[in-house]
């Protein structure tokens, strides 16, 4: 691996590990059964360069921000390289997100530059518009058909300026990413991240789990998602290790890939792991009643042999099938963007496969700790990072309170947002709105949330404020979406929902005719921000002099309804 | 070569046997999250099965955002 501490930034770290990895494998890239491009250190640097003299001989100027609105694609990568190279900032969006919601965040973020693939484009461009964003001026699209139109941007494959472009060096504290943690309603939220960040976070994170060359990374998180940009991308490529890139998500091209191309490590939210563990479950409870027998007596021995720490090698030979359904060579299984169930989590560690389970959020530059497997825990998020300061805030008896984090990994701020940042980073300690407590062995235990947001288990971060909009002129004399945990808080993040909280007009009953005005106005949400329920308030919602809601005051009161009865199905 | 109506009516009769419906309990103005309560990795598999039912590649891209079997039906009419 290189020694990061000697570099001020991803541009210049990327810019070596090309040179010192060149005869390995960096990429592959599969779509279905049919591999499309295998791409070599040298071979990735061959296609970067040319896009970033492009960019340069385009007039392209350090710190200028420049979109990736892509799936997960060799050509992702090499576009992010060729930003940095040229001292770009790079600003990832979720290619999930709706038509409306890119064009608000590429207003917000002030990008020049809009990288994207065609479909993404014909999406973009027929909904509002370049007019959107007039900071936008250039848009390079992958992999359009030949006769497609192009409504104003340039082909990607075809943006290649000849000869060397230049290195431009960037500082350490310098902006390397925007990264959007939430916020397509209101109130985006651009977490500005420095190089510092990722230089730092990458040697705390391969301290623990090591990328070296022969080491294969298979990408489904999205590269937008810090989990992903960090071990599929930044933290392999300065290992010389590969990264496997799948065009479809389909569970059974997924499960293939495992042992097409011997994966050492994957990246998933709790969802998929949740639907691996149902899987694998109806495969054992399918064997016959011998087998079966056989079955689980080795587990029980593997679980006995694997108490203090994993051991692979035996894990491997005990449980050979198994194994080999992932390949053979499976390291561990990260798991992030969300809590996970503990029981998920012992199941695969009974198996033989660790599960890198964890905590973080964006704001402190992904993972914040990891369960170092020193032994193995299913109960914790694990201990903090090599160079964490994690304290817990205001502890009640019980040690819970608010989780705090001081270290390089820290991002700078959140983009034009000064008192909220203000507010976040207080005296160099990042507030994490996450509740939770210390157990002896110095492991972290969350306990729920003291912020008004839930996570869904495909990692995605949900800000009631966010969907508030949809439900705009519904005729009610007033209404608020909360998070039910922020109500009536309980010591889990699992299985969080929002609830849409509705105070009727005098005389106003909560007909049928609104439900299904509520229900229409949610179904256009995607599926994971819609809300689980409705609850009835009969009063007035306090608000501010500005006519804001007080939502901890509204809480307060809400409150003391019983959440049982109260949350009304929709 | 099958009518939109057909074809919506086919990816109708196979959602609901894929997720064990009562035939006839699914509409096309449905939203398929909420009515067979299914996440988005499930949906990845009804597609494999619609797939191999019409003999098409649906990419992945082309069903981002799609949530009701209407819309869904035309996806796929447009790949036969």
């Amino acid at each position: 691996m290189l020694d990061l501490s000697k570099y001020q930034s991803i541009g210049e770290a990327l810019r070596d590990a090309l040179i010192q990895y060149s005869n390995e494998v960096c990429l592959i890239e599969a779509d279905r059964e049919r591999e499309k491009e295998r791409l070599t250190y040298r071979d990735f640097k061959e296609h970067a360069h040319p896009l970033s003299k492009a960019l340069q001989e385009g007039g392209f100027s350090a710190g200028a921000r420049v979109s990736i609105i892509m799936t997960n694609q060799s050509k992702w990568l090499i576009s992010g390289y060729a930003i940095f190279f040229v001292g770009g900032v790079l600003v990832p969006l979720d290619y999930k997100l709706t038509p409306d919601e890119h064009w608000q965040l590429l207003k917000h973020s002030n990008a020049t530059v809009l990288i994207t693939e065609y479909p993404i484009w014909r999406q973009l461009s027929a909904s509002a518009g370049p007019a959107a964003a007039p900071s936008v001026q250039t848009v390079l699209v992958t992999e359009a058909p030949a006769n497609a139109d192009l409504a104003g941007a340039q082909r990607w494959e075809e943006f290649r300026g000849a000869g060397e472009p230049v290195f431009i060096a960037r500082k350490r504290q310098d902006t390397a990413c925007i990264v959007y943690s939430s916020g397509t309603g209101g109130r985006p939220k651009g977490c500005m991240m420095t190089h510092e960040n990722y230089l730092e976070q990458c040697v705390a994170l391969t301290s623990i789990y090591p990328f070296w060359p022969g080491v294969r990374y298979l990408s489904i998180l999205p590269t937008n998602h810090a989990i992903d940009f960090m071990v599929g991308f930044f933290g392999p490529f300065t290992c010389g290790a590969t990264v496997v890139h799948l065009r479809t998500l389909r569970p059974e091209y997924v499960r293939e890939s495992f042992t097409k191309y011997k994966i050492t490590y994957v990246s998933l939210v709790p969802l998929v792991l949740k639907n691996l563990q149902q899987g694998l479950q109806a495969r054992f409870d399918a064997l016959p009643p011998g087998r079966r027998k056989v079955f689980n007596a080795l587990v029980r021995i593997n679980k006995a042999l694997t108490k203090s720490r994993p051991r692979l090698g035996i894990s491997r030979r005990l449980l050979k099938q198994v194994h080999e359904a992932f390949g053979g060579e499976l390291r561990a299984i990260i798991v992030g963007g969300a809590f996970t169930e503990p029981q998920t989590l012992q199941f695969f560690y009974d198996l033989g496969i660790p599960v890198a389970n964890g905590y973080g959020l964006t704001e402190a530059g992904t993972a914040i700790t990891v369960n170092d497997l020193k032994p193995f825990r299913a109960d914790t998020v694990g201990k903090p990072l090599p160079g964490m300061e994690v304290r817990i805030v205001n502890p009640a008896s019980d040690g819970v309170g608010e989780v705090s984090v001081r270290s390089k990994t820290v991002m700078a701020g959140y983009l034009n947002e000064p008192k909220l940042t203000a507010e976040t980073i207080v005296d160099g300690w990042l507030l994490t709105g996450d509740l939770g407590r210390f157990d002896e062995a110095g492991h972290l235990k969350l306990a729920g949330r003291k912020k008004n947001m839930i996570v869904t288990e495909e990692g995605k971060n949900i800000y009631p404020e966010d969907i508030e909009t949809v439900f705009e002129s519904l005729a009610v004399k007033e209404f608020c979406v909360f998070a039910a945990n922020y109500i009536w808080p309980k010591r889990s993040m699992a299985g969080e929902k929002l609830v849409l909280v509705l105070h009727l007009e005098p005389g106003q009953k909560y007909s049928e005719e609104l439900r299904q005005d509520v229900n229409a106005r949610n179904n256009r949400l995607l599926n994971y921000k819609r809300v689980h329920g409705a609850v009835l308030l009969d009063e007035d919602f306090p608000r501010t002099a500005s006519l804001k809601i007080k939502r901890n005051v509204l809480a307060e009161r809400l409150a003391k309804l019983d959440s049982a009865a109260a949350i009304l199905p929709l | 070569m099958r009518t939109l109506e057909q074809t919506t009516q086919e990816v109708l009769d196979l959602a609901a046997k894929h997720f064990q419906m009562p035939a006839g309990s699914l509409a096309p103005g449905d939203d398929f999250f909420k009515k067979l309560g299914i996440d988005s990795l499930q949906t990845l598999e009804m597609l494999s099965r619609l797939e191999n039912h019409f003999g098409i590649e649906l990419p992945d891209y082309e069903v981002q955002g799609v949530s009701d079997f209407k819309t869904l039906a035309e996806r796929i009419q447009s790949r036969l």
